[in-house]
């Protein structure tokens, strides 16, 4: 095969991806033009799209108005294929389609937990068709039901009392990115091709796994022809490969869009597509097929389509998470394996749909951050940032090490390979509480009932720091391999009744699986230790000697001030917990990794842990991520983050976070007041003319 | 050698160019009525620490301060003039950037000595000129303004490179005639790379309430920034003048 098998191909460059196999990162690294210029080439918005945009802020009105959801689906079971076509303007859209038959109507996934589905609607005014609920009680088992058949007591209780949270036992686990960019590139009927090759060369001595593979494989199959039926309802033809921009975009999104309507995942993320789109833009515009405008048009309505996507959730999941976050995370930049930035103009397009169709949290447009992307581009990304607040920053330089040059980023950190890796998202542990609990042995601190193991608490009114440590190691030691335990429940439960048929439909047949954990509260960890070793802490009892609050004499060195004798504490903390989790086995020979990563959560975390020995009281949120505690650090910012950046990745692969604010002002000059520079030469020949 | 410092900052982002590890030494003859560092004001208090010490904490953020340097401010720093030497000394065999934040007061045009071997090692002074005229100066800062002049032409005759800053106070020197003159003196530096202007804001006052003293400047409003800007033609067109008489 080679590109001149396929019509649609012409204009490409040959390469192992035109040559029988599936290669999504051959075809960019052969193809794709990459762009030092500026911002100048941008086009504004077009009529057609301000129009568009009109509409979507008047349904975002008006779903406000009506209490945060417009219309829900009660009866209707969201699959591929289960709707009819839905627009905003048929005659306007570029890119087309929506999960339902109408814009902003919440489709209804049962798969995962109907109990979930009911209080969604219940909570918005609506009710699930009797005959669904019943069907989903009586007859089809549910992935939230499926887990809590297996839990074992000390699981519910440890998800319970919250020291284990967030956990996806009870809606979608997302975290996965299908290689979209597949459907636009080689149409559904190679990639079934593909699939069926796949399945026919797999083994044949049936094991449970060999069997379990076999038939996802299967799943896959029947995925990707409904995904062609998707296309077709809309009018599309997607057993081709994309023949222009256009199709490209509308390929790609279609396969997104099918992996919406059968998971609402608390992730789902769209990958790294502008480079890849911008391939199909380069060649229509040499070929004069289009203009910058039209490119731009076709961008900023796939953005917009992007920025609509929704589920129908639980306020309680929205509160977790502050908002109704869908996480469509979108990776730009980065530099490929040869050293070359991977910057386009595409790269831009994106960006400046900020300026197009304004700021918006989705997608989560996220920059693979290198020290060698170009300077111009840079530039604009820090023009956009300050304009819009609406980028992530990735360090593409240390993630590039362990994913090469085509990975990109689920949710908000957790990076891996397009189509060749996925991950098991597995929430977080919360080891604030699992400090206290190792205090109190085993006693819960606000619910003050036995919900770790029965260990020996902390004798005395003082705390002495290797007593604490020892317990807290042993505490930690068995949070670990219960929160491993728990996890495997779920993902084997997942797996079961809620499969990601066509979100695995375009990845490679043997993908890397990540194990990813999580942990909560490591600044109140390090900073509670911390003031165990460098000052007095004393202990204060309940009327059943439950240690429910401390009395610190003395100052002690905190975490955020780039200070070794607090941040190796927390370094400690990262590496042990990690090691602990390494021990235990975990589901389909996935690869444990840890994040650091709670961005909104950390505020209900903080709800559920009691008084902790570095002064925070109960209630107060704990820092989000890998932050140090709010003012605390008190030696500038680069101290701070000098702080974080001491935590190992290899012990946090799955991603550390700092959420960094900081008022404008203190970032530099206001140009408009200060003059700055000025250059008394020219001054003098201006004064003499 | 050792100094009494205040504190340390590790992400300056306006005391020269690119991001800047600052130190704040402690002690200052000058009383400005803005100053927004009374805490700074005490000499011989804060932290002994040695050259040694601040070089060490400049290393452990060098990564971010690539495109930065040190920046040492206060207070006034040229009270402690030996231990800025000899930190600046240190810092350019690192070939670390070196910015002096000053006021220029302690300067003795008849005993440069000490200046002569400072400025050896100094790649930027920030001048903060707080008044052109010297009796308002007096008023303002509680010190003359001739020895601070003295220090500009100094610094301008040894090729130092110079940034100039001069804050608007309303009703001090948010005053077209002194802002004129003021630029009509610095026009004759012939080092001046950069000018900021900036506008008086009322940031400080948290801290003399802490301090329990009585802020000077409490019925004066935050300047508007577009009477800065302002400020800073009028400033040009004094310096535009003097150029035209070259």
């Amino acid at each position: 095969m080679a590109v001149n098998d396929y019509e649609e191909w012409k204009g490409f460059n040959d390469g192992k991806w035109s040559n029988g196999s599936c290669n999504v990162r051959d075809f960019i690294l052969k193809n794709y033009t990459p762009y030092d210029g500026d911002e100048s080439f941008l086009a504004p918005a077009t009529d057609a799209t301000k129009q568009l945009w009109e509409q979507v802020m008047d349904l975002t009105k008006q779903e406000r108005e009506n209490g945060g959801v417009l219309d829900m689906d009660t009866k209707i079971i969201s699959t591929i294929t289960s709707h009819g076509p839905g627009y905003l303007n048929k005659d306007l859209e570029k890119i087309v389609g929506f999960q339902t038959d109408k814009p902003f109507k919440r489709s209804l996934q049962p798969f995962g937990g109907i109990r979930m589905c009911e209080t969604a609607c219940k909570a918005y005014g609506y009710e699930v068709d009797p005959e669904v609920v019943e069907i989903f009680t009586k007859y089809r088992k549910t992935h939230n039901q499926g887990v809590f058949d297996a839990y074992t007591p000390e699981m519910r209780a440890a998800r319970k009392y919250k020291i284990l949270t967030g956990l996806p036992d009870a809606y979608g686990r997302g975290r996965i990115i299908g290689d979209y960019r597949r459907v636009a590139l080689y149409g559904i009927d190679y990639l079934k091709k593909d699939k069926q090759h796949q399945k026919d060369t797999h083994f044949v001595r049936m094991t449970s796994k060999n069997i379990r593979l076999r038939e996802e494989l299967q799943e896959q199959l029947n995925a990707l022809e409904e995904l062609r039926q998707l296309g077709e309802i809309y009018g599309f033809d997607l057993s081709r490969p994309a023949k222009n921009a256009k199709e490209a975009i509308q390929w790609l999104y279609f396969g997104y869009l099918a992996a919406v309507k059968e998971q609402n995942g608390a992730a789902m993320s769209i990958g790294r597509t502008s480079t890849f789109l911008d391939i199909y833009v380069q060649r229509d515009l040499e070929n004069g097929v289009i203009t910058e405008s039209e490119a731009q048009e076709m961008i900023d309505h796939f953005i917009m389509k992007l920025r609509c996507v929704k589920f129908a959730r639980t306020p309680e999941y929205n509160s977790l998470f502050s908002g109704d976050p869908t996480w469509v995370t979108e990776s730009i930049g980065g530099v490929n394996l040869d050293g070359q930035h991977m910057v386009t103009k595409n790269s831009f397009r994106y960006l400046h749909t900020l300026d197009n169709i304004g700021t918006a949290p989705e997608p989560n447009m996220t920059i693979l951050w290198s020290t060698k992307l170009p300077q111009n581009f840079k530039r604009y990304c820090a023009k956009m940032s300050i304009k819009s607040s609406s980028i992530q920053y990735e360090n593409d330089d240390m993630m590039r090490v362990t994913h090469g040059d085509d990975y990109a980023i689920a949710c908000c950190v957790s990076s891996m390979r397009v189509g060749k890796e996925m991950q098991f998202f597995g929430a977080r542990a919360n080891l604030a509480k699992c400090l206290l609990y190792a205090i109190n042995g085993g006693v819960d601190e606000i619910a003050k009932v036995q919900v770790g193991p029965k260990y020996r608490p902390v004798v005395g009114d003082y705390l002495d720091y290797d007593d604490v440590m020892d317990k807290f190691d042993q505490m930690m030691e068995w949070l670990a391999g219960l929160y491993v335990n728990t996890l495997n429940v779920i993902h084997y439960m997942h797996d079961k009744y809620s499969y990601e048929k066509l979100q695995m439909a375009l990845h490679d047949r043997d993908v890397k699986r990540y194990f990813a954990t999580g942990i909560a509260g490591l600044s109140v960890v390090a900073d509670s230790l911390s003031a165990i070793k460098y000052a007095k802490v004393k202990c204060i009892r309940d009327e059943n000697g439950v240690v429910v609050d401390f009395e610190t004499e003395g100052d002690f060195p905190k975490y955020g001030n780039n200070d070794d004798r607090v941040d190796s504490i927390a370094v400690n903390v990262v590496h042990t917990f990690m090691d602990k989790i390494r021990k235990h086995h975990t589901y389909r020979d996935s690869v444990p990794t840890m994040s650091i990563l709670t961005i909104t959560s950390n505020v209900v975390y903080g709800k559920n842990t009691g008084n902790t020995p570095d002064g925070r009281k109960h209630g107060v949120p704990l820092a989000p991520g890998a932050n140090p505690m709010h003012g605390r650090d008190s030696h500038g910012a680069v101290a701070s983050l000098s702080s974080v950046a001491k935590l190992p990745f290899k012990d946090a692969q799955d991603g550390i976070s700092n959420t960094f604010s900081i008022i404008p002002d203190a970032l530099g000059k206001d140009a408009k007041v200060f003059v700055g520079d000025i250059d008394i030469d020219a001054l003098a020949a201006e004064a003499k003319k | 050698m050792n100094g009494y410092i205040h504190s340390t900052e590790s992400c300056g982002t306006v005391d020269g160019p690119g991001v800047r590890f600052v130190v704040f030494m402690q002690g200052c003859p000058m009383r400005c009525l803005y100053c927004h560092n009374p805490d700074t004001w005490q000499p011989n208090k804060g932290t002994v620490r040695s050259v040694e010490s601040i070089l060490e904490e400049y290393d452990s953020y060098k990564e971010f301060l690539q495109n930065g340097g040190i920046t040492v401010t206060g207070g006034e720093p040229l009270m402690q003039i030996d231990f800025v030497t000899e930190l600046f000394k240190q810092a350019k065999k690192k070939n670390i950037h070196t910015c002096l934040d000053s006021s220029g007061i302690t300067f003795t045009p008849d005993h440069t000595e000490k200046f002569d071997e400072l400025i050896k090692y100094t790649d930027l002074v920030m001048l903060d000129i707080k008044h052109i005229d010297n009796e308002e100066h007096k008023k303002l800062t509680s010190q003359e303004n001739t020895n601070i002049l003295a220090f500009a032409k100094y610094l301008s005759d040894n090729g130092i490179t110079i940034w100039i800053r001069h804050v608007v106070v309303p009703g001090i020197t948010d005053n077209e005639k002194y802002l004129f003159k003021l630029g009509y003196f610095i026009a004759q530096l012939k080092t001046i790379k950069a000018l900021d202007v900036l506008p008086y804001h009322d940031m400080g006052k948290v801290k003399y309430e802490n301090l329990g003293i009585d802020y000077p400047l409490k019925d004066t409003p935050p300047l508007d920034k577009q009477r800065a800007v302002w400020a800073k033609g009028i400033i040009i067109d004094g310096m535009k003048a003097r150029l035209r008489e070259n």
